[in-house]
């Protein structure tokens, strides 16, 4: 029932806002999107890619829209994959961000977006890498207050193209964050994201990665590091359609006080993917007993001659390394501290950024300092 | 006397490996304790540092005459206990910089002395870190992590050098190294012994002594201190092999 409030809510906003927008280029696929939207509403536990994540609260509450409607070529986009994505390119705000052939982007093009309170935004991002191009992104969200991020983002990593993704979600704790992330990889491409959520009372993040030729190669890895009643989920889809290429994913969490992560991610190896290398792992911290993570990390191969690894732990602190840290003096608190710190650090270590690099480091020491 | 060990009885998980062990350690002094695999050297060394595993049945540990037993592992830590693992532990995602300077300033926090800055720190650490001939690349690297078997032992001494302990436990210090790294950990060592401090060197092989003169050599057995000695003791085992001491203790 709430959701069907919700979809009468943006209902009137969805009106108003076709009737300002001024090209119309998009109007027709904003509509279908839209009324996809109308038609499933946003996904609810029973659901059984939300089954741990229950968005029922957030999105029964009023959101003021927040788009400039810009439009862009989205045509390749999966709006289907949820009610948010359908929701998101029925009121999308396009950039996008192509580099061009050959090109080496030495400076790292950044990309901004604040939610404010009580306002929902709409970014939808292309990114197209062209072939042989080297380019670095920054993708940041930092909501103030109670605001409702609600973004997409498109990349196409062309022919032996070389793009370094950060994407970094470090909203306010109040707020609340869906992001899909959906990229294809071509033949030589080189794909390497890190993906930092730190913020928001409620954040999910589904990433979806696909080797659409051979011999290209990805890194997908992330940190999630929640306290309080921080809620984060990642879904996430790397899909070996096609021999030799070499897929690496690293995901870590910590959890303090009651707060909820969610792992789930998937690796296919399809039939004709020979020689793929495809190694995933997921390791949580849990630094309180009210605090819990569901993971599942998940491997199909349907080719024998493979490569592949994959597991979850979910455990606390290695004794061995804190006894070791006690015998060079440093106070049980303090030591705990550093090893939680240093687990965290071997995501946030991944970035070549020496500014957001150390503005992480004391994002995530300051975490600490609250929590022992 | 800086340490004091009477009747040490010791054990892991309702096992008792250390059967009455008794050492006295002066300022000054070099200890070697040498023993078969197995005999109790690494037990006695966790026990002084206070690993959490290792329970003490009987006996009594005074370190400058206070009781060792009842600190926790970094009191000891901070007031002066130091021991190089023989398997040092990697501390993925924390720069051994960050590390040995927290470490320092804990110390110096305790003894009320200064702490150092990161900058002021950083120089302190290129001085010591001569003293191992160890490349300050290794300051920004991972506490251990992808370091080989001589890297670890002779980060283990850095750390030695940087806390400046009263007592130094070296667990196996030796094992695992080449000859060239040898002579570097234990030139290092050689150039940290002074008058007031004192080392125990725990070791299975005669090897490391050639470096490193000890004062006094005691053979471990089965838990207990079997023979004792001065250097030359170390030369006699290396000859007539364990199993001549061995035979002692019936
Ligand atoms: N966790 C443990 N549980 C049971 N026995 C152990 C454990 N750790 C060590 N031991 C035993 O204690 C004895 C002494 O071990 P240790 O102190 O490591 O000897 P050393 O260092 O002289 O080789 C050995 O017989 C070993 O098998
Ligand atoms: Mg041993």
């Amino acid at each position: 029932m709430t959701t069907a409030v919700t979809v009468t809510e943006f209902a009137g906003s969805f009106a108003e806002f076709l009737a300002h927008l001024s090209d119309d280029a998009t109007t027709t696929l904003r509509e279908e999107a839209f009324r996809y939207f109308e038609a499933i509403g946003f996904p609810t536990p029973k659901d059984e890619d939300w089954k741990y994540t229950n968005v029922g609260s957030v999105v029964s509450e009023k959101w003021l829209v927040n788009s400039a409607g810009k439009s862009g070529d989205v045509g390749g986009f999966n709006y289907k994959r949820n009610g948010f994505t359908a929701l998101n390119l029925a009121f999308a705000d396009v950039v996008v961000v192509r580099i061009p052939s050959e090109t080496i982007v030495v400076e790292p093009i950044e990309l901004s977006f604040t939610a404010e309170d009580g306002k929902a935004i709409f970014p939808h991002v292309i990114i197209v890498a062209e072939s042989g191009s080297k380019a670095t992104i920054v993708e940041t969200y930092a909501a103030s207050g109670r605001g409702f991020t609600n973004a997409a983002v498109q990349v196409l990593v062309e022919e032996n193209a070389n793009l370094t993704h950060y994407r970094v979600q470090k909203d306010s704790v109040e707020a609340f964050n869906y992001g899909v992330t959906e990229v294809e990889v071509r033949r030589g491409g080189h794909y390497d994201s890190t993906n930092i959520n730190l913020g928001a009372a409620l954040s999910r993040h589904d990433i979806e990665l696909k080797f659409v030729a051979e011999g290209a190669e990805a890194w997908v890895d992330g940190l999630y590091m929640l306290s309080g009643e921080q809620h984060h989920d990642t879904h996430s889809i790397i899909d070996h359609a096609l021999p030799n290429c070499l897929s690496h994913q690293t995901y870590k969490g910590v959890l303090n006080d009651s707060s909820r992560g969610v792992f789930n991610g998937k690796v296919f190896v399809r039939e004709n993917a020979h020689g793929t290398d495809a190694q995933q792992s997921n390791k949580n911290l849990l630094l309180s007993n009210d605090a819990r993570v569901d993971t599942k990390p998940q491997l199909e191969i349907f080719n024998d001659d493979v490569k592949c690894s994959h597991g979850a732990t979910v455990g606390q602190l290695e004794e061995e390394e804190l006894f070791y840290l006690l015998t060079r003096g440093l106070p049980e608190t303090l030591a705990k501290n550093l090893l939680t710190y240093g687990f965290a650090e071997q995501v946030i270590n991944k970035i070549g950024i020496e500014s957001i690099k150390s503005e992480l480091d004391e994002m995530v020491l300051r975490r600490l300092s609250t929590i022992l | 006397m800086l340490l004091e060990v009477k009747d040490l009885h010791a054990g892991i998980d309702g096992k008792e490996i250390l059967k009455g062990l008794n050492l006295q350690v002066n300022a000054g002094e070099v200890h070697a304790i040498m023993g078969p695999n197995g005999s109790g050297k690494s037990t006695l060394s966790k026990v002084l540092a206070g690993h959490p595993s290792y329970e003490v049945i009987s006996g009594e540990v005074l370190f400058e005459g206070k009781d060792l037993l009842e600190l926790d592992p970094d009191e000891r830590a901070r007031e002066g206990v130091f021991m190089a693992f023989q398997y040092p532990v990697e501390v993925p995602g924390v720069s051994n910089s960050q590390f040995l300077r927290l470490a320092y300033n804990q110390k110096a926090l305790h003894h009320g002395q200064e702490e150092l800055d990161p900058l002021e720190f950083n120089d302190y650490l290129k001085e010591k870190a001569k003293i191992v001939e160890m490349d300050p690349q290794f300051f920004k690297r991972s506490v251990n992590e992808g370091f080989s078997g001589g890297e670890k032992k002779r980060n283990e001494i850095l750390q030695m050098a940087v806390l400046e302990p009263k007592l130094a436990i070296l667990d196996e210090t030796d094992s695992g190294l080449d000859i060239d790294a040898l002579r570097i950990v234990a030139e290092g060592v050689n150039k940290l012994r002074s008058s007031e401090n004192a080392i125990i060197l725990v070791t299975h092989y005669q090897r490391l002594l050639n470096y490193i003169q000890p004062d006094f050599v005691h053979v471990l057995a089965n838990g207990k201190i079997v023979k004792e000695g001065g250097k030359e003791l170390a030369l006699e085992l290396e000859e007539k092999g364990y199993d001549w001491v061995k035979g002692a203790t019936n």
